[in-house]
């Protein structure tokens, strides 16, 4: 998808000398590289070469420590332990909330009435004010007098301490993770749906595909080869930001078992100011990041041929 | 797959799992609006029932914009922005005009920044960032809330891709007319540019108006909080379990983005999912 803006040149307009259409470019883009060398190469250096010094802030000095922090890292209790929480939660909330997305954009697709209530109804939590919105979920969630727990005392069961507890915070944030982003899903497996040729179905009839599932499992999912690998990747890559709803919520806690990658780093570097350790782990991070941005486009020259 | 006119077993189902689904997704709004209503006795004793007995709706609301100040962090959040947006289009624009159609020897560099800043979320430079702007005494600013935003590569992303498709017949007309090429910019591109500036637009507002990590970072004077940070204040300062109020906030702070959304929904789906489907 990304790679085919690096694939064409522009064609040379035959109306401006190259020497002026040269400059007038450069001059155009002055302002945008001045500052994406100010704010993204920069600052990109400087987190990997602080990584390997021991700098605090407020403090003059420092010294480098090559990768001793590193070290530290893998044998920090509370560091490792929000590596798993943070894959943990990832691996919940992105398949649940692609398989969501998918199951719902197709009921939705395959029916006449509401289509743009129902729409509208499972997309407004990715266009509410997540802050605000896990104020609402702790206050459904509250053990004693939260509606989820009322709900189930009806009924006979007696519910968790959702976010209170160290065995059900992780999944109860996993729960508002999903929540809030099976719409973004959704709307993306419709525009796929919509981008199908309808005669594609008229051919699996005659291929003898009758059910809905044979029809689903022969053209649907293949055809939506693309859209799902973009997906996976998207819901993988937001699952691993997850912060809003941790600092919100539970601030790691109880007992580090919300502790998680985003919540972490900002802890040592922003409340600690630990910036060297705070920057190791940031390298982590993005490695995290880069690792999946690389399976998506090997995936995408592997295995989706008509994108 | 096409819609059926008859009512079968199966639709029902369907209809069914589609409303459940729905109401399910829609209850933390029903229950927020409903908690926002009530007195602190009535929700301690009957957490299920929608319409509140007595209303608390004045009280609650009166308390969410006297304990913080709520018209304060709204307009925060308006001009972080506005500002934000005006000098992401103002600087991507150009940029991305001169990658799609001049000819320069750096464009192929230029494009591969490009790339690699699509990789980078603010998480990642933002342990540098905070020392140098803590260096630089510029923390508790609107300029610490805005500046590491105004270069979106996302937005040299899709503006490029949108100026590649646009005819160069229409860069050439101008051209002719003795515009300059800036002039080509302003009087010729931007307004053919509209519907992605648009998507762009809503894209971005969302983003920012939601961003918690940057502000939490760069902001400690109650004076600069952006919403979400506001909320994060007053969830602080009612440490106790006074939902009423804490709904009442919460409903208030969500309201505006909400609305936008239901007033254009189809302008915010595209600029939302915009990086899907253009990508």
């Amino acid at each position: 998808m990304a790679n085919a803006a690096l694939a064409a040149t522009p064609i040379a307009l035959p109306d401006l000398g190259a020497a002026r259409q040269a400059r007038t470019a450069w001059l155009l883009a002055a302002p945008a590289v001045l500052l994406m060398v100010a704010f993204i190469i920069a600052p990109l250096a400087a987190v990997v070469f602080l990584g390997f010094t021991d700098f605090e802030l407020g403090y003059g000095s420092f010294r480098f420590v090559g990768f001793e922090n590193y070290a530290e890292l893998f044998a920090d209790r509370t560091f490792r332990q929000s590596l798993w929480n943070t894959a943990v939660y990832s691996a919940i909330v992105a398949p649940v909330s692609l398989l969501l997305g998918l199951g719902i954009a197709l009921l939705i697709e395959s029916e006449s009435i509401g289509r743009s209530f129902f729409r509208t109804a499972y997309f407004l939590p990715v266009a509410s004010l997540l802050v605000a919105m896990a104020t609402a979920w702790q206050y459904l969630f509250h053990p004693t007098i939260g509606p989820i727990n009322a709900a189930l005392h009806m009924i006979g069961l007696a519910g968790p301490n959702w976010l209170g507890a160290s065995n059900t915070v992780l999944y109860s944030l996993a729960i508002i993770g999903i929540w809030q982003s099976v719409g973004f899903n959704m709307v993306l497996f419709l525009a796929g749906l919509t981008a199908i040729p309808r005669d594609l179905y008229a051919a699996a009839d005659v291929d003898g595909a009758k059910s809905g599932i044979d029809r689903f499992f022969l053209v649907t999912w293949p055809m939506l080869g693309p859209t799902t690998l973009f997906v996976i990747t998207i819901s993988v890559i937001n699952a691993v930001k997850v912060f809003e709803t941790v600092k919100t919520l539970t601030e790691g806690g109880p007992n580090k078992a919300s502790e998680v990658l985003l919540f972490t780093i900002y802890q040592e570097g922003f409340v600690y100011l630990r910036v060297g350790y705070a920057s190791a782990m940031t390298v982590v991070f993005l490695a995290v990041l880069v690792v999946m941005m690389f399976v998506q486009y090997r995936l995408l020259d592997r295995e989706v041929h008509y994108a | 797959m096409s819609p059926q006119s008859t009512f079968t077993l199966g639709r029902a189902v369907r209809l069914g799992l589609l409303t459940l689904g729905a109401l399910m997704f829609l209850a933390p709004y029903i229950f927020m609006m409903s908690a926002a209503g009530k007195g602190q006795s009535e929700i301690f004793t009957s957490s299920l029932s929608l319409i509140p007995e007595h209303s608390f709706f004045v009280q609650n609301f009166t308390k969410a914009f006297t304990r913080v100040n709520m018209p304060g962090l709204l307009f925060n959040g308006v001009v972080v922005c506005a500002l934000i947006l005006v000098f992401q289009v103002l600087i991507a624009v150009p940029c991305a005009y001169a990658l799609a159609k001049l000819n320069f020897r750096a464009a192929r560099l230029m494009m591969a920044l490009v790339m690699l800043g699509l990789l980078v979320p603010i998480h990642a430079t933002a342990l540098p960032l905070y020392v140098a702007f803590n260096n630089l005494a510029v923390l508790n600013s609107y300029t610490a809330l805005v500046a590491p935003f105004s270069i979106s590569v996302f937005g040299i992303f899709l503006f490029l891709q949108f100026f590649r498709a646009m005819p160069d017949d229409l860069i050439h007309a101008a051209r002719l007319d003795g515009m300059s090429e800036i002039g080509i910019v302003a009087r010729v591109i931007v307004p053919n540019a509209w519907p992605a500036i648009t998507a762009f637009a809503i894209f971005s507002v969302v983003a920012h108006w939601n961003d918690l990590y940057w502000p939490l970072i760069v902001i400690s004077n109650q004076a600069y909080a952006t919403p979400p940070l506001g909320l994060l204040y007053f969830r602080a300062a009612e440490a106790g379990d006074d939902y009423g109020a804490l709904m009442a906030a919460t409903f208030i702070i969500t309201l505006p983005l909400v609305l936008a959304f239901l007033l254009a929904q189809k302008r915010f789906v595209e600029g939302i999912t915009m990086t899907g489907l253009k990508g």
